[in-house]
């Protein structure tokens, strides 16, 4: 068989935009030399019978487009310029390659095997530096070749099939050295303890375990899939917050026994929770997301996830895969739910950092490509993504966060599904092929500058249309006439099969046939097979009988799917064939309840106060400073990349405002058609508080309940989610940051009335360079939120609205400096360094006066206080309304110093324009909480504070440029 | 039944929409509620389907091509759901052509449409034959080569003669339109005039809020017959004023009447009706 190749390029004399968009990406990343032009074709190898018509009729009418293309056979003279091609390594997955031989299969009904390049011709620079550009920018060598020339193999190298026999590990004779030895060299990422447990199981039953037993177990009592930390029992050393904590015991030496720090603190925050009258949380923990009443008849559900180690090594793949895992989380959930809309949030190292470690590729690279990962995954989804934020520290260059979430709708009738003896194995969705083995122990680990090679098999790329088409078909299942054609579903996400058919029949065992798995190519290997983690795959519990109606409905959906097995056997064991013979049998209890608890370490002092600095600054600079600082400007770059607006659903967008520049506090959208009721979506982060995580994470929550009451959430209808992602715990200093974090979130959650309802951790974040220098990321917890908006007609955005109207901040300013923005452009600021600490009561109570202002149409626009403080607020409202502003610096600053008054970042506080006429009426409804008028909107585009007068151009304008990928 | 009930029943019946969807296509649900709300019955079928019986769209008395991303946007925007429109459903919508079945592709539907000949289509006096006809316009990457989401300031030619966009009243604010695309860029294939000239030009970006380039701002065009329109923004995603950009600064009380996508599907059914009653009294 011949491989035909077929190029298609912009015909002369139209403009071609991919070539000037990967020119114009060399230059953002400093590439010397430049070439002169890059002109981008793309390029297909087409594997099968075609006569010289039908090659012509693909070249023409399905490749090409007659108006504005030229495709040729073969490839086109390259002139005298450098010509470099990108492809995707034999086994990455390819999904414009799918889509093609779909098409030709529709057109000409065969099936030919199809792979794409790019193909770049660099004009003025030679193939050697033609090639370092691509390396840099244009191709990532886990994943592509990088061809110097046109690419025309004679064949497509292809897997064969091989049954391999099950290998044996001895492993009942090792010592400990040795069983700490198999389990890195293994890749198991075990603790000693866990492989002593295994290395007892077996010496009992007197073998020695097969390799796919050991792969399971490693999967399921991974960090990733078992959350073993934030699991263990912990003593801890320390000062412990005030107040009554369940689970905490004290011991010997004045320290603290934790028994099970996350359901000591965030998980029995609910529980109190719901024995105290919240009784909208349909299932909290359990599943795949939380899930909270939305009205009588619906309920939505929400799940955060991280996929920072993969998004470290290939930005795309990494933040595709991670949004689109998330998504399965949320079709997952219960018996299905629909994803309704996507979050994002990114913490990367600054943009200007220069040479970064080896090992690491550029933060700007990693940022463009992250958010282009996000963008195709979700817009190809169908899922408006709504809300988000972007954090820079320098500590992420080798560990940035990816954190993806999503939101789902379902009928309150189908929040809870169990698998039930005999019920079907059916997975659904795309083939089982090599990529992504070993992920869930791959996050587990820490990363160093030689991760790139071992793990390149942990790398994928997502392909949205195939996960879109399952999606389609299991709300199709889900709604059938007669009820779900299935009993219990769940995603295969870290572990592959493993995880997800070791979960489904915990409670009742397990049988499977390996081999009915569709792959991708021949090759893989019975263990392969059964931990791959091959994206867009989900895995239905599924009653014989409803089978057949379940196979209609993939069919009429071009959807894949195949029948592994069954649930159920009388000893509660997980038992694996492959062709028929058995290669693993593992009790489900040891699998489930045999990963031993450990006591882990914790210590914690207070921090010692740093003196105050003594510099100064005037108010402008700081103001352009902090208007023009990454994490505070905006953002419109990247959100015009995500659709807002598909499913119509939206009420309000990330971005608001006269000219739709502003940066909303949360978007709103209304999920059901035919009723007012919305669902407000936010985050809070506060990672400038690191010094003190409980500080930090108590911020973080008002932040989050502050962003969604500005826009008209009520406050006692909001949920909460957790995702840790840590430097490390593998020390009791790490590990004390942890408790602590985790005792801010019991303390939160009660406070302000807001349960949290799923979670996640990512525990390893740490890089160590190749001159062995770890670099650890700032520990971070994101508080994500939704909740309920009575009538989307009542919501306010925060853009100023009319000239005249007063401008008061509800709550006070303290002194406490520490942590903010004011001091990351000027460390040696004067002034207080302390935290600045939430008020646990007067936080919740403003949230809800604020709340009720809104509701009774007294504000006609609300902003969050938060990031670079008071005045900059007060401009971004301005800003957003095209208004100026005019404001008395005695009321901005009261007792405070200037800077202080007008920057510190004291949690709690609300701006709100209002009519003067109403001021009195909000006054009396505020109860004794602060309220101060500190001047008003005006039109004559200038800000205004005493002596200060500031263009509101020139603030505009840096806010607007401070960030530009 | 006498004429006046038929009529009566006719003005009041709920025309039928087909709404083609397929693997990838994802605003099939808001343009189905866009068509239930301008008083339609709208229908969804599967490319798959459609093919396997493409008499289906004989029942259309509308026809919806969504938008989405079809087939991944594989090669191009479009292209491999209009490859097989080509090959398998070209006759099914020549039969819908000729019975005068108004149809609206925004975005990925548009995209699909100029490159499996719907539009621009055959001239005004050209016969309609068994093949499709060649594309002629095309729609390309963006200037700024990026997916970009937002809304834009929009015209509505006062000489078109699409039934979907004529005689649109601005809102207060001005007249918008959200779009979300990376590949919206219009090229005329050397037609801009003729196209204009014409009042082919259904909707047009306002001269200073061309998003991506497009040759004379050209946003959405229609068939010689002013009853297929294409256009990138996305009229089904503007059905309540709770989805202006700005809503919360014009208040809902100054934003009256049908907001100007619904308004749009209120045309096409209304002209569905009329066509109906037309025809019934000749």
């Amino acid at each position: 068989m011949v491989i035909h190749r077929i190029e298609v390029g912009t015909r002369d004399g139209i403009d071609d935009a991919r070539g000037r968009a990967a020119l114009a990406a060399a230059a953002a990343a400093g590439v010397d030399p430049l070439p002169s032009r890059i002109r981008c074709s793309r390029v297909y190898l087409l594997d099968g019978d075609l006569d010289s018509t039908e090659l012509a009729a693909v070249q023409s009418d399905l490749l090409g487009n007659p108006v504005t293309e030229d495709a040729v056979t073969g490839a086109r003279d390259s002139g005298c310029h450098s010509v470099i091609e990108v492809h995707p390594l034999p086994g990455v997955m390819d999904p414009d390659a799918d889509s093609v031989q779909l098409a030709i299969h529709s057109l000409l009904g065969r099936t030919v095997n199809i792979r794409t390049g790019v193909r770049y011709d660099m004009e003025g620079i030679d193939t050697e530096d033609a090639r370092d550009l691509a390396r840099r920018c244009l191709a990532n060598t886990l994943i592509h070749h990088v061809h110097e020339g046109p690419y025309h193999p004679d064949s497509f190298l292809e897997g064969t099939d091989r049954i391999v026999e099950m290998p044996t590990i001895p492993l009942r004779d090792l010592d400990d050295d040795g069983l700490q030895k198999l389990s890195r060299e293994g890749h198991l990422f075990l603790s000693l303890e866990e492989m002593q447990e295994i290395r007892s199981y077996y010496r009992e039953a007197g073998r020695d375990p097969r390799e796919i037993e050991l792969e399971t177990l490693a999967q399921t009592w991974s960090e990733h899939c078992v959350h073993k930390t934030l699991k263990a029992t912990i003593a801890y050393e320390g000062p412990l917050p005030h107040g009554d904590r369940p689970g905490h015991v004290p011991i010997e030496g004045g320290r603290t026994r934790i028994d099970n720090l996350l359901k000591s603190t965030v998980a029995a925050a609910t529980h109190e929770l719901m024995a105290d009258g919240i009784d909208w949380c349909l299932s909290v923990f359990v599943d795949n997301a939380g899930i909270i009443a939305f009205d009588e008849t619906h309920a939505v559900c929400f799940k955060a996830e991280t996929h920072n180690h993969p998004s470290a090594l290939e930005p795309y793949g990494g933040a595709a895969t991670g949004i689109g895992g998330c998504i399965r989380d949320v079709i997952g959930t219960g018996l299905a739910a629909k994803p309704i809309a996507a979050t994002d949030i990114f913490c990367v190292a600054p943009l200007d950092t220069v040479d970064p470690p080896a090992g690491c590729l550029h933060p700007r690279r990693i940022l463009s490509q992250v958010v282009g990962g996000v963008r195709d995954y979700g817009n190809r989804m169908g899922i408006p993504t709504l809300n988000g934020a972007v954090w820079f520290d320098d500590r992420h260059v080798g560990n940035p966060l990816v954190f993806c979430g999503c939101i789902g709708l379902m009928p309150r009738t189908l929040t809870h599904g169990d698998p039930q003896p005999g019920d079907r194995i059916i997975a659904m969705g795309g083939r089982t092929g090599r990529d992504g083995i070993h992920g869930a122990t791959f996050s587990s680990a820490e990363l160093t500058d030689s991760h790139a090679d071992e793990f390149s098999h942990a790398v994928q790329i997502g392909n949205a249309i195939t996960e879109k088409k399952m999606l389609d078909a299991i709300l199709q299942a889900r709604d059938h006439d007669g009820g779900p054609l299935y009993s219990a579903i769940t995603d295969c996400g870290a572990g592959g099969f493993s995880s997800a058919v070791g979960e489904m029949g915990e409670t009742l065992g397990a049988e499977v046939d390996l081999e009915k798995a569709p792959l991708k190519y021949a090759g893989l290997t019975a263990s392969e097979i059964w931990i791959s983690e091959a994206q867009e795959r989900m895995v239905l519990a599924v009653p014989a009988d409803k089978v057949r109606a379940l196979q209609d409905i993939c069919d009429a959906n071009e959807v894949e799917m195949c029948d592994l097995g069954h649930f159920g056997n009388d000893r509660r064991e997980l038992i694996l064939r492959h062709h028929g013979t058995e290669v693993g049998r593992l009790s489900m209890e040891l699998l489930h309840e045999g990963i031993p608890q450990s006591t882990k370490e914790a210590r914690w002092s207070d921090p010692v106060q740093e003196p105050a600095g003594t510099q100064t600054m005037s108010v402008e600079d700081l103001l352009i400073g902090l208007l023009s600082h990454p994490n505070i400007c905006s953002k419109e770059r990247i959100i015009r990349q995500y659709d807002h607006e598909v499913q119509g659903r939206s009420v309000l967008r990330p971005m608001v405002g006269v000219h739709g520049n502003g940066p909303g506090d949360a978007a709103v959208i209304k999920p059901v058609a035919d009723s007012n009721q919305g669902l407000g979506i936010g985050n809070g982060l506060a990672t400038g508080l690191e010094e003190d995580p409980y500080l930090m994470v108590l911020a973080a929550i008002d932040e989050c309940i502050r962003n969604l009451v500005c826009v008209g959430t009520d406050p006692e209808r909001i949920a909460i989610l957790d995702n840790f992602c840590w430097p490390g715990c593998n020390d009791p200093e790490s590990l004390g940051l942890l408790v602590r974090a985790a005792e801010g979130c019991y303390d939160g959650a009660k406070a302000y009335r807001a349960p949290f309802i799923s979670g996640k951790d990512s525990l390893n974040n740490q890089f160590t360079t190749e001159d062995g220098e770890t670099i650890r990321i700032p520990p971070t917890l994101l508080i994500s939120g939704m909740g309920i908006v009575k009538d989307i007609e009542s919501c306010v955005t925060m853009d100023a609205k009319q000239a005249g109207n007063v401008l008061v901040c509800i709550g006070e300013t303290t002194a406490a400096m520490g942590g903010s923005h004011a001091l990351k452009i000027c460390p040696d600021l004067q002034g207080d360094r302390s935290l600045p600490r939430t008020d646990l009561q007067a936080g919740p109570e403003r949230a809800r006066l604020v709340a009720d202002i809104i509701a009774g149409r007294l504000a006609e626009s609300a902003h969050d206080c938060s990031e670079g403080g008071l005045l900059l607020a007060a401009v971004e409202m301005a800003m957003a309304g095209g208004l100026g502003l005019s404001l008395e610096s005695d009321k901005v600053v009261g007792e405070l110093d200037l800077l202080t008054g007008c920057f510190a970042e004291t949690p709690s506080r609300y701006l709100l324009e209002v009519r003067s006429d109403r001021l009195q009426e909000i006054e009396s409804m505020l109860q004794g909480h602060p309220m101060t008028v500190l001047g008003s909107f005006t039109d004559d585009s200038t800000l205004v504070m005493d002596e200060l007068r500031l263009d509101m151009s020139v603030l505009q304008d840096a806010w607007t440029n401070g960030l530009v990928i | 039944m006498s004429g006046s009930s038929l009529y009566n029943a006719i003005m009041t019946e709920r025309p039928t929409a087909l709404i083609l969807t397929a693997p990838g296509i994802n605003c099939d649900e808001e343009l189905c509620e866009a068509f239930t709300l301008a008083g339609a019955n709208p229908i969804r079928v599967h490319i798959k389907q459609l093919v396997e019986n493409p008499e289906r769209l004989d029942e259309a008395d509308l026809i919806g091509l969504p938008g989405g991303f079809s087939y991944g946007d594989a090669v191009a925007a479009g292209r491999i759901a209009a490859q097989v429109i080509r090959a398998h459903l070209w006759d099914g919508l020549r039969r819908a052509i000729e019975r005068g079945v108004p149809m609206i592709a925004p975005c990925n539907g548009f995209q699909i449409a100029v490159q499996a000949g719907l539009l621009p289509g055959p001239d005004p006096d050209a016969d309609l034959t068994d093949t499709p006809p060649s594309p002629r316009v095309a729609l390309v990457d963006n200037e700024s080569a990026r997916f970009i989401d937002r809304w834009v300031r929009v015209e509505y030619p006062t000489d078109t003669i699409c039934i979907w966009t004529r005689g649109l009243e601005p809102e207060p604010g001005g007249a918008m339109l959200p779009i979300a695309h990376g590949e919206g860029r219009f090229m005329s294939g050397g037609q801009l005039d003729s196209l204009q000239d014409s009042g082919r030009v259904a909707v047009r970006y306002a001269a200073d809020d061309d998003p991506n380039g497009s040759e004379g701002a050209v946003a959405g065009i229609c068939d010689a017959s002013g009853l297929i329109l294409g256009l990138m923004p996305h009229p089904e995603r503007y059905t309540r004023w709770t989805q202006h950009p700005s809503w919360t600064r014009h208040g809902l009380d100054q934003l009256e009447g049908d907001p100007p996508g619904l308004a749009m599907f209120r045309n096409a059914v209304a002209w569905v009706r009329s066509h109906k009653s037309a025809a019934m009294q000749a």
